[in-house]
């Protein structure tokens, strides 16, 4: 088991390639990629089971990434478990690469279990998923990411309503609440609180923690796989481009690339952060 | 069976779907609320472990569909064409078709013929948005018969299918026996004066057309082009060649639909006159189906006198 000393410098060094890549690419998310990074590391380092050299084993837990516009946190980690090597997250955005600007399934990178990007569809999928594992009596999970303004979709409601029909205990909503969206605050634009009450009223699980706090999200994880029959929720309130102070809580962070000594002041800054 | 009895393609899809989940356990179907008039609550019954309702609600119909294939099912999902192609249209698009997953649409309540529903329910733009998407295949099946080939067909491809299919009871006229493989078109009809291409229902209209015609003294091939992507491109051009002028008829809108993709082919390799029987850029409206096929000119007559009309130009 991997500890929590080891998953802060994990932590680093995923948000140092998350900056270095969307630099190379000259485009993309750095804001929400920066968001999810604990929730992302540890469950991939400590909570899901999963394959590096064999992702398609069929006992491996599920992640599906429906805010597919920060796949960049989502490439990163795969490479830094060597599920493909780290040179070609260089690649990101650029023709003929396997790390399109939104996860595409049929480029066959490792680890992409469905091609995302289009919001509001990854909870329906995830539960679709869910539903087949509990058919053949298996007992894999499935996480789902999405965002807070995502929940602006219908289509995430109607996933919502069937999840807890079906009772799906194996599904793992995970909503970054970072609280922003390309227009502005989520509350501005089309308020979508009280979340936790919203899941609780569609008779899910819910759990409520601060996103970037490892030992919250750590029994926030515990807690989801004891869960025994509801779907469970986990709103995690994070900053929006956590780990780089210039972009932390700002909207524009959402789809802009940094200068070149922006980039150069934002690798300084995460390497500090983690002596 | 004997020719000219009639019953709806959507029973053929029904049994075709028990048949299958017989023979494979992984076939899993997917219903919205519809589950009795669109014939899978036969296999709702048999096979209750491989079946969910997912209630009113078409884009979580295709999600949780597209769950199921990534978790190794092979699903198919149901409900009126309109819904299950056009509500969910960019879940299709996006989550099925760009990930190539293996989750078969089918449309049912198809054309005009829904009758006294009127315009909201009455599907004449799915060939045309869902033959759009790349990796999508497309396929009208003509009778009670070929539907239960297509449906069985389908499992064995690997990746989308649209099957489209109808409410109301028409002619059997094939049989077992009758050549069906996805892609390939039938001559049903040989004849060098003027090829009728159809498909679902205007194939049988088709053919009572060509016996009108042969009573004038005009031999009309018919051809029975139940995939409409990939589309027989051979068969179509050769008739072309062969017969200087093309009829396409469909119980569906002409802007973008069979006769489009007909003439898709036609103009990149054979240009020659074609006339398009169909929709002609309206909605549809309440009625008997008889009363709205004829309305519409959809009827064997109005084939014919498409017919008389492009052997002028040819």
């Amino acid at each position: 088991m991997i500890e929590k000393s080891d998953l802060n410098v994990v932590c680093v060094n995923i948000r140092k390639d998350i900056i270095k890549m969307l630099y190379s690419a000259g485009s993309g998310h750095p804001g929400g990629s920066l968001s999810s990074v604990e929730l992302l590391v540890s469950l991939y380092f400590k909570h899901m089971t999963f394959y590096p050299k064999n992702v398609k084993n069929p006992n491996r837990d599920y992640f599906i990434l429906s805010k597919g516009h920060v796949c960049p946190v989502l490439y990163a980690i795969l490479a830094q478990l060597e599920c493909f090597n780290h040179d070609e997250l260089s690649t990101l955005r650029k023709i003929g690469s396997r790390l399109q600007g939104h996860p595409a399934k049929d480029k066959e990178l490792p680890g992409i279990e469905v091609s995302t990007g289009s919001l509001g569809y990854g909870l329906s999928i995830g539960a679709g998923v869910a539903v087949g594992i509990k058919k053949m009596n298996k007992n894999n999970k499935v996480y789902v990411l999405m965002g807070d303004g995502e929940q602006q979709e219908g289509s995430i409601w109607e996933a919502a309503m069937s999840a807890a029909h079906y009772k799906l205990n194996n599904l793992c909503a995970i909503i970054d609440d970072n609280g922003l969206q390309i227009d502005g605050a989520t509350k501005d634009i089309m308020n979508v609180e009280p979340l936790i009450h919203k899941y609780r009223a569609f008779g899910w699980s819910t759990i409520e923690i601060d996103g970037h706090n490892l030992e919250e999200i750590d029994k926030a994880y515990l807690r989801f796989k004891a869960e025994k029959e509801k779907p469970t929720v986990i709103v995690a309130k994070t900053i929006k481009g956590k780990g780089v102070s210039f972009m932390e809580n700002i909207t524009d962070w959402h789809g802009k690339i940094p200068s070149k000594e922006l980039t150069e002041k934002a690798i300084t800054e995460i390497e500090k952060s983690a002596q | 069976m004997k020719i000219g009895e009639k019953k709806a393609t959507r029973f053929g899809f029904g049994e075709a779907l028990v048949e299958l989940g017989e023979s494979n356990p992984k076939i899993f179907v997917l219903g919205a609320d519809t589950v009795s008039s669109v014939l899978i609550s036969n296999f709702q019954k048999r096979f209750p472990e491989r079946f969910i309702n997912v209630g009113i609600a078409e884009n979580n119909l295709i999600g949780m569909a597209s769950g199921l294939a990534i978790a190794g099912f092979i699903p198919f999902v149901s409900t009126y064409g309109v819904f299950s192609t056009g509500r969910p249209w960019e879940q299709i698009r996006t989550t099925v078709c760009y990930s190539n997953l293996n989750v078969k649409i089918a449309g049912s309540h198809s054309g005009l013929m829904v009758g006294p529903d009127g315009a909201t329910h009455q599907a004449l733009e799915e060939i045309t948005i869902m033959r759009c998407l790349p990796r999508m295949k497309v396929i009208v099946p003509c009778d009670f018969i070929e539907i239960k080939k297509t449906v069985i067909a389908s499992a064995c491809v690997d990746g989308p299918v649209y099957i489209r299919y109808g409410r109301e009871n028409t002619p059997i006229f094939t049989n077992e026996d009758t050549f069906f493989e996805i892609g390939k078109a039938n001559i049903l009809r040989d004849g060098n004066d003027v090829a009728i291409m159809a498909c679902g229902t205007m194939v049988y209209e088709s053919l009572v057309a060509a016996e009108i015609l042969k009573q004038k003294g005009i031999e009309a091939r018919v051809i029975n082009i139940h995939t409409i992507k990939p589309i027989d491109e051979k068969v179509i051009i050769d008739a072309a060649k062969e017969c200087g002028a093309v009829v396409t008829a469909e119980e569906h809108q002409i802007h973008g639909g069979f006769g489009s993709a007909v003439s898709e082919v036609l103009v990149r390799n054979c240009p020659v006159p074609v006339e398009m029987i169909g929709v002609n850029d309206r909605f549809g409206e309440s009625g008997d189906a008889c009363d709205l096929i004829c309305k519409f000119k959809l009827k064997d007559i109005n084939i014919v006198d498409a017919v008389l009309k492009i052997l002028k130009r040819k």
